[in-house]
């Protein structure tokens, strides 16, 4: 596959919802006047994606285990596609995050999805700096103690 | 004589109802909700998804639930829910070195690049009874730092391994595909991807006793710590229909990279050998005794004397799956009448044979009877 | 992706009864082979493909399975409707197939072009979806064999004669050989390697 220029702005797109609770979702899709009528092209389901690490992190590939994950397709009235895939097993969350997925490709709602994913990122970006800097307070300085002197 | 019966059915039923009650307790106290478990025993959570072989916290919550705590009765449970799972594809492999660090640790290297993070550990604690607990009404009191931590900190073995004293972890050539031992039978010699996934789903206590045995002379450990690290993992997966990864959200990791002494052979010169682990959520007693057992495994491919169960890779492969492992004792209260009785009638027959033979005065018996 | 859009069917209204029903069909025509069977779930196949191939393709593939189209459909609305439903690859080498689809009497790869099996895994074989006009009316052949009372009477319209021979020489090398399925709107009838095959002129 030729490298789109769309394709970047749909993984950042889909890894922020992914991330996103299902009420947010719901929320943002409510700024755009709620579900437009569309067809669930695949519709939502549960399945599994068997997780691979490597050995030592680097080396061979093996299979950590598999981890649930839940998709979705859905096609607006105008042919748009939109699609969702995330950890865990929300259909319902599924089907707002395909449906917002389309709808970000609009030329009028578009720009309004855009910048409610754009709050999503800042909220979750500001989460993970929370934990990390909770991890931060646990970091040790070592001194170096003074030693033989009178 | 054997007669055979049928029955039991309303006795089953019963056992059923009687299972719930058993498992609600007095109800005169609450009840608990699988989210308390998911966030408030979340190392139980950990292991049930690690021995079920299934990343999913709500689902591993409300299989300790169901299974009262029993974390092999919980795991039972999440493979079996698994099989009627359709399995959409293979993710890409994890960049743990990408980790979002919660805790990471090295007991080889003081001064590390990223620093020594504990994190939330029980190392620390002085084990003594929190009674406060048992009032509730936890209030946690940690001030962050005012910066967070790097975005990425480099594992240790690949900082070690910029000297060349340390053994490569190179994919080999062509990258291959894992093995899968939920698909396929395992074949011997098997190999490091066929180990790690059978010790990655393998039970945490026999795993520990293993690693604790190349500890304790059965086996060649001398091992460090060289990193322990928590933290989050995004896992990323390519459709077949887009073409392109796609994020699938974060995974909650556990790995260790234990460091080993090795005198070097024909072929390899004195370097660190490696020990490997790797499991969801946080596991890091589970981590850090694969980590020992992936490198006494590795006996047979540097030419050492495989004399100990660890060393063994048939012997670990095939006892550490506690799903199977119970099932295989547990099978024994099923009934076994038949079998029984097929063994009551051969001893009684054997018996009579016996005080036959000693009744007409011939002492010398034979061997055993089949 | 939008492109593709107006082309591309939707999959199955329920994931998992559709294809469970489906598959339990399948299943059925293989054990009881040259017997019709219909598939119910609701689906309309992308063009190329006969409804029951699509039905039971999409209950049947998935992305460890990789597909042999005819190139004309593989390039079309059917390659793409089935990467895209069953996450399954398209292979351009019959051998490498999992499943495969071909019209019968139209030009296509021999059975023996297709994976066989192995001696270690005869089950890592292609299973083949003859696609034909009517399982009825055609040139009768007698089959016998694991899942056949006596003798049956199969007679689907488009195999012509050569491919029955193929089909009996495939039999021959059990438990090596292909499985076939023939499939006509939504009826499906199984072939598997293990029946036997008399061709016509018997009666």
């Amino acid at each position: 596959m030729e490298p789109d220029p769309l394709v970047e702005s749909r993984q950042r797109r889909l890894a922020i919802l992914a991330r996103a609770p299902r009420q947010e979702i719901e929320t943002l899709l409510e700024t755009v006047g709620g579900a437009p009528p569309h067809e669930a092209l695949k519709a939502p389901e549960t399945g599994t994606v068997i997780v691979e690490g490597r050995a030592g992190g680097t080396g061979r590939r093996f299979n950590l285990g598999e981890a649930t994950v839940t998709r979705c397709v859905v096609r607006l009235e105008d042919g748009t596609l939109g699609y969702s895939y995330a950890l865990g097993r929300d259909k319902t969350k599924a089907r707002l995050a395909a449906l917002i997925d389309a709808l970000a490709q609009d030329a009028q709602r578009g720009p309004v999805i855009a910048a409610g994913l754009a709050r999503l990122a800042l909220d979750q970006q500001a989460l993970r700096a929370l934990a990390s800097r909770k991890a931060a307070a646990t970091r040790v300085e070592f001194f170096t103690m003074v030693r033989g002197e009178g | 004589m054997y007669v055979a019966v049928k029955g039991g059915e309303a006795a089953i039923l019963a056992t059923h109802e009687l299972l719930a009650e058993t498992r609600r307790g007095d109800p005169a106290v609450p009840e608990i909700a699988p989210a308390q478990i998911r966030e408030q025993m979340g190392l139980a959570v950990a292991r049930v998804m690690n021995e079920g072989s299934l990343y999913d916290p709500d689902l591993a919550a409300l299989a300790l639930k169901q299974a009262q705590g029993d974390t092999i009765e919980a795991a039972f449970l999440l493979r079996a829910y698994r099989t009627t799972l359709p399995r959409f594809g293979a993710s890409l492999p994890l960049d743990t070195g990408a980790m979002a660090i919660r805790r990471r640790i090295s007991a080889a290297y003081k001064d590390l690049p990223g620093g020594q993070v504990l994190g939330p550990t029980y190392d620390y604690t002085h084990r003594l009874f929190d009674f406060a607990l048992e009032e509730g009404g936890e209030t946690p009191a940690l001030t962050p730092a005012p910066a967070p931590l790097a975005e990425t900190m480099p594992r240790v073995p690949d900082i070690l391994g910029q000297e060349g004293l340390m053994e490569a972890e190179a994919p080999p050539e062509g990258d291959p595909a894992p093995f899968d031992l939920t698909r396929a039978s395992v074949s011997f010699p098997a190999g490091r991807d066929v180990r790690l996934q059978a010790m990655a789903r393998g039970d945490e206590g026999f795993m520990l006793g293993l690693g604790y045995s190349t500890q304790r002379g059965y086996g060649n450990a001398h091992p460090f710590a060289g990193e322990i690290r928590l933290g989050e993992v995004a896992v990323s997966f390519v459709p077949e229909e887009l073409g392109f990864a796609v994020d699938l959200g974060d995974l909650t990791l556990s790995e260790c990279q234990m460091i080993n002494q090795f005198a070097g052979s024909k072929d390899i010169p004195p370097q660190f050998t490696r020990g490997y682990g790797l499991a969801f959520g946080h596991a890091e007693r589970k981590v850090m005794s694969m980590a020992l057992v992936d490198r006494a495994l590795k006996a047979r491919d540097l030419g050492e004397a495989a004399d100990y169960p660890a060393q063994q890779e048939e012997f670990v492969l095939y006892h550490a799956d506690n799903v199977e492992a119970a099932g295989f004792v547990e099978h024994l209260k099923l009934p076994h009448y038949v079998d029984f009785q097929g063994e009551l009638e051969l001893i009684r027959r054997i018996r009579a044979e016996r005080e036959a033979r000693l009744a007409k005065g011939q002492d010398h018996l034979p061997e055993a009877a089949e | 992706m939008t492109g593709n859009a107006e082309i591309l069917q939707a999959g199955f209204a329920d994931p998992v009864f559709d294809s469970q029903r489906a598959f339990r069909t399948v299943l059925g025509a293989l054990s009881e082979p040259g017997l019709v069977a219909e598939l119910d779930p609701a689906l309309t196949p992308p063009p190329g493909l006969e409804p029951a191939t699509a039905i039971a393709l999409l209950t049947l593939a998935d992305y460890e399975t990789p597909v042999w189209l005819p190139p004309a459909l593989a390039a079309g609305a059917a390659g793409r409707w089935l990467r895209f439903h069953a996450g399954a690859p398209l292979t351009t080498t019959p051998a490498d197939s999992a499943y495969a689809v071909i019209t019968a009497g139209a030009e296509a790869p021999e059975l023996f072009d297709f994976h066989p099996g192995d001696d270690q895994f005869p089950d890592r074989s292609t299973t083949i979806f003859i696609q034909c006009t009517s399982l009825e009316g055609g040139l009768p052949v007698i089959l016998a064999g694991p899942g056949i009372p006596g003798s049956r009477r199969f007679a689907p319209q488009g195999p012509v004669p050569e491919f029955w021979r193929a089909a009996a020489a495939n039999h021959a090398r059990y438990p090596l050989g292909v499985d076939c399925l023939f499939t006509a709107g939504r009826r499906i009838a199984g072939l598997p390697r293990s029946t036997r095959i008399e061709t016509g002129e018997t009666r």
